[in-house]
C-alpha cells in the first residue's frame, strides 16, 4: 500500500469546492478511491448526494472521467464502460488500462439500484462498485431505505406515537454480494482511510467485479456534530454494527479488531435520529438492537473462523 | 435458414425472416458492443447475434444483461465510452428503458436499436401494433418504420450513419412488425460485408470517457441556467436529422440501388384519396391501391418511413390537395382522440391553405389481423367522404367487435 506521504503527493483526482455538506463523508470515500487508483480512472455515479453535489453544470470535481445516467443503473452503466473498454482494446482501438468504478449511495445499491448491481456482479466485468452507504435516502431528505438500522427515525419512519422509528431490521448487502462468489467484497467505514485505501487497491488489482460497502456518516441525517463524522464511523466498528471485514476468494477476514467492544447504545446516543430509544419505555428496542449487533457480530466471527480454517 | 448462410457474405439475395436480416445488418455493422435482452418477437436477434459472437464472427462485447433496463443503461455506458454500441428490444423491454431512452438521447448518444413493434401490456399479448414505439415518439429518439425485412436490413444499415452524424449525434430505433415481419420469411438482397463496413465506417466520437488525456464528466447535474440551452441544442439537432437522414439515404442508394425517402408516395400524385400508413399494412394496402386503380378509382397510399423528426412539411406538401384522406394508427393513443399519427399529421395540415376531409382509423392490435376487406372498408368510406362532402365518424375501429 501506498504511505501517506506517497499519497498526499499524488494528484487529486476528487477535488475541493464541490456542494457537499459540512461534515459529509462521500468526499472521503470518492477523493481515497480515487488516490488509490493507479491507473486513469473512469467513474459511474448513481443520482444522489455525490453526483449532485460534484457535478452542477458548468462545473465539476472530477478530474477523471465520469458518467452519471439514472438513480439505478451506475452498475449496468459501468459494465457498458467495461464492454466497450474490452471490444476497443480487442480491436486495436485502443492500449491502455483504465480502473473502472462506480459510486452509488445505499438507495442507488441496496435497493433501486439492486438489480442492476446483482446482474453486473453474475456477469463478471471487471469494475469496482463502491456504496457510500449512510443509511438512508440523506439526497432527498432522509428517508428510510432498506440500508436504514433497526429502530432509526427517518422521514419515512419516523418516530411517532405508537411506532418508533424503523421497524425492519437492515439487509446485509456484504453478505449478499459475497454470496455472489465474486473475487473480492469487503466492507469499512470512512474514518479507516488506511483500511479503505488497502481495500481499494486490492478490489482494483483483482480480474473480476469487486465490491466495497463503505459506511460513510451523513451529520444530517444522523444528526452529529460535522467533527464527529470520522470519530461516529469509526465507533461504528468498536460497537460492531459495523464490522470491517474482507471476503477475499472467498475466505473472510476481519481487517480492523475490535479490541474492546463498546456498548451499542453508546454510540446510538450520539445521534440523533435514534434519540427517541432512550425515552422511557423503550428500553426493549435498546436491548434488541444490542442482541442484533451481537448476533451478526458471533456469526461473522464464527465465519472468519471456519474460513481460516478451512484456507489453511 | 441456418446460421451458417447468414455468415457467409457471399450470398447476396436470400429468403430471410425480418429478425434474421436484422441479425446480419448487426453483424456486418460489427458494433463494438451489443447489450440486450430477450424478449418476444425480439429474442431471436439476441440469438443469432449471440452465435454470431460465439463463432468468433464478430469481435463484439456481448453483454448479456438482466433486464431492458441495463441493457439500455450499459449501451448508453459504452457509448459514452466511444463504442458503436446497439441493443434490440420490443414492447415491454421498451417500457421498462422508458427512463434511460430519454437519457440516451439527452446525453446525445448515437446508440442505434431495432425494435420488433409489439402490442404493450396490458392485457399481455406478443403479437404487433405499434403501441410500444408510439409511445417513445417524444424520447429524442429518430423512429424509422419498416414495411418489410429488406427496408429493416436497409434502414438499420443506414441508422449507423444518421445517428453518428455530427450535425445529429441521436439515437436511432428502427422498427418492424413482430412477427408479421420478425418471423416472416421473404427474399432479402444483402450487401456484402465489405461493402457495409465500407458505408458505416468508423465511429469518430468527439469526445469519450476512455480518453486519458482528456478526462470528461458526462451527465452533470443541469439546472435552470442551462438545462433549457442543452434541450434546445437536442431539438435542433432533431431539426437537422431530416437533411442528414436524406443525405443517407441518397448515398445507401448509390450503393444499393434502393432509394429511400421520408415517406413512400404510392400513386399519390392525382389521388383523389389516400391512405396514410406505417409499417407491414401498406403491402396490403398497395395490393387494394392496384385494385382499385383497375377500377379507375384515383387512390393512393403514403407509407410512413420517418416518424421522427417528423416530415411536417413534406407531409403538408404531398396531402393537402387531396380531398379525402384516411389515418390509420396501429396504437391508439388512448387519449380519446384518435391515434398518434392521426394527431400529429392533421397538425401538420392545419396550416395548408386547403385541407383535405381526414379520418382515422385504429386497427390491428394485439396482432389482429389485417384484411384486404378491412382496407377496402377504408376506401370505401373515403369515397362516401368525397361524395358527401363530410366525415361521417373521424375516429374508428377498424375489424374489432364493437
Amino acid at each position: 500500500m501506498a504511505t501517506l506521504k506517497e499519497m498526499a503527493s499524488k494528484e487529486e483526482l476528487f477535488t475541493g469546492g464541490h456542494r457537499a455538506c459540512a461534515g459529509c463523508a462521500f468526499p472521503i470515500a470518492a477523493k481515497l478511491a480515487l488516490k488509490a487508483a493507479n491507473n486513469p480512472v473512469v467513474v459511474a455515479c448513481a443520482t444522489g448526494c455525490m453526483e449532485v453535489a460534484t457535478t452542477i453544470y458548468p462545473y465539476t470535481a472530477w478530474k477523471s472521467s465520469f458518467i452519471h445516467s439514472a438513480f439505478e443503473n451506475a452498475a449496468a452503466t459501468i459494465s457498458g464502460v467495461e464492454a466497450a473498454w474490452q471490444a476497443l482494446t480487442r480491436k486495436g482501438k485502443l492500449d491502455q488500462k483504465f480502473d473502472l468504478i462506480a459510486f452509488g449511495g445505499d438507495g442507488g445499491t441496496y435497493d433501486i439500484g439492486f438489480q442492476a448491481l446483482s446482474g453486473a456482479m453474475e456477469r463478471g466485468h471487471n469494475i469496482l462498485y463502491i456504496c457510500y452507504d449512510n443509511g438512508a435516502y440523506m439526497n432527498t431528505g432522509v428517508q428510510r431505505s432498506s440500508a436504514t438500522p433497526f429502530g432509526t427515525h427517518t422521514t419515512t419512519s419516523p418516530a411517532g406515537r405508537v411506532q418508533q422509528g424503523k421497524r425492519q431490521l437492515r439487509k446485509d448487502l456484504t453478505q449478499i454480494i459475497a454470496a455472489h462468489g465474486v473475487p473480492y467484497v469487503a466492507q469499512t467505514t470512512t474514518g479507516h482511510w488506511s483500511d479503505y485505501v488497502k481495500k481499494v487497491e486490492k478490489a482494483l488489482a483483482v480480474d473480476g467485479p469487486a465490491f466495497i460497502n463503505v459506511l460513510a456518516p451523513c451529520r444530517l441525517g444522523w444528526g452529529y456534530p460535522p467533527e464527529d463524522t470520522v470519530k461516529i464511523a469509526q465507533e461504528a466498528v468498536q460497537c460492531c454494527f459495523w464490522p470491517a471485514y474482507e471476503v477475499e476468494n472467498g475466505v473472510w477476514r476481519i481487517t480492523v479488531k475490535v479490541r474492546e467492544k463498546t456498548p451499542v447504545a453508546d454510540w446510538l446516543k450520539k445521534q440523533a435520529r435514534f434519540r427517541h430509544l432512550f425515552r422511557p419505555g423503550n428500553e426493549g428496542l435498546l436491548e434488541e438492537i444490542q442482541a442484533e449487533v451481537d448476533r451478526k457480530w458471533a456469526e461473522l466471527l464464527k465465519r472468519t473462523e471456519e474460513s481460516a480454517e478451512l484456507s489453511a | 435458414m441456418g446460421n451458417s448462410a447468414l455468415a457467409n457474405e457471399a450470398v447476396k439475395s436470400v429468403a430471410l425472416t425480418g429478425n434474421e436480416a436484422v441479425a446480419t445488418a448487426m453483424r456486418q455493422i460489427h458494433p463494438d458492443v451489443v447489450a440486450a435482452y430477450p424478449i418476444t418477437p425480439q429474442t431471436e436477434i439476441v440469438q443469432i447475434f449471440s452465435t454470431f459472437v460465439a463463432d468468433g464472427l464478430v469481435q463484439t462485447e456481448f453483454v448479456p444483461v438482466e433486464s431492458e433496463h441495463s441493457a439500455m443503461s450499459a449501451t448508453v455506458g459504452a457509448s459514452a465510452a466511444g463504442a458503436r454500441a446497439m441493443t434490440a428490444t420490443s414492447a415491454n423491454g421498451l417500457a421498462l428503458m422508458w427512463e434511460v431512452l430519454y437519457i440516451a438521447a439527452g446525453l446525445r448518444l448515437p446508440i442505434v436499436m431495432p425494435v420488433v413493434n409489439r402490442a404493450l401490456s396490458a392485457p399481455i399479448n406478443i403479437h404487433c401494433d405499434h403501441s410500444d414505439t408510439m409511445g417513445a415518439r417524444d424520447s429524442g429518439w429518430i423512429q424509422l418504420y419498416s414495411e418489410n425485412a429488406q427496408e429493416a436490413y436497409d434502414n438499420l444499415i443506414q441508422a449507423v450513419r444518421i445517428a453518428e452524424h455530427p450535425e445529429v449525434n441521436l439515437p436511432v430505433m428502427v422498427m418492424m412488425d413482430g412477427f408479421i415481419i420478425s418471423h416472416g420469411m421473404e427474399n432479402v438482397f444483402l450487401l456484402s460485408d465489405e461493402e457495409v463496413r465500407k458505408f458505416v465506417g468508423e465511429r469518430k466520437p468527439h469526445y469519450t470517457l476512455l480518453d486519458a488525456e482528456n478526462p470528461i464528466t458526462v451527465g452533470p447535474l443541469d439546472l435552470q441556467d442551462f438545462y433549457f440551452e442543452h434541450r434546445r441544442q437536442q431539438a435542433e439537432a432533431m431539426f437537422n436529422a431530416d437533411k442528414v437522414v436524406q443525405e443517407v439515404a441518397d448515398e445507401f442508394a448509390k450503393l444499393s440501388g434502393r432509394q429511400y425517402e421520408f415517406f413512400e408516395a404510392y400513386k399519390l400524385d392525382d389521388a383523389e384519396m389516400a391512405i396514410v400508413v406505417i409499417g407491414s399494412t401498406a403491402g396490403t394496402a398497395k395490393y387494394v391501391v392496384n385494385e382499385l386503380r383497375a377500377k379507375g378509382v384515383k387512390a393512393g397510399l403514403l407509407k410512413m418511413r420517418m416518424f421522427r423528426p417528423f416530415p411536417a412539411a413534406r407531409l403538408r406538401e404531398a396531402l393537402a390537395d387531396i380531398p379525402a384522406v384516411a389515418v390509420m394508427d396501429r396504437a391508439d393513443s388512448l387519449a380519446a382522440c384518435g391515434g398518434p399519427l392521426f394527431g400529429d399529421l392533421r397538425a401538420a395540415l392545419y396550416s395548408a391553405s386547403k385541407r383535405p376531409l381526414m379520418n382515422n382509423y385504429i386497427y390491428g392490435l394485439g396482432g389482429r389481423d389485417v384484411t384486404l376487406d378491412h382496407i377496402r372498408t377504408v376506401y370505401q368510406d373515403l369515397e362516401e367522404m368525397l361524395r358527401t362532402g363530410e366525415v361521417k365518424r373521424e375516429i374508428n375501429y377498424l375489424g374489432v367487435r364493437e
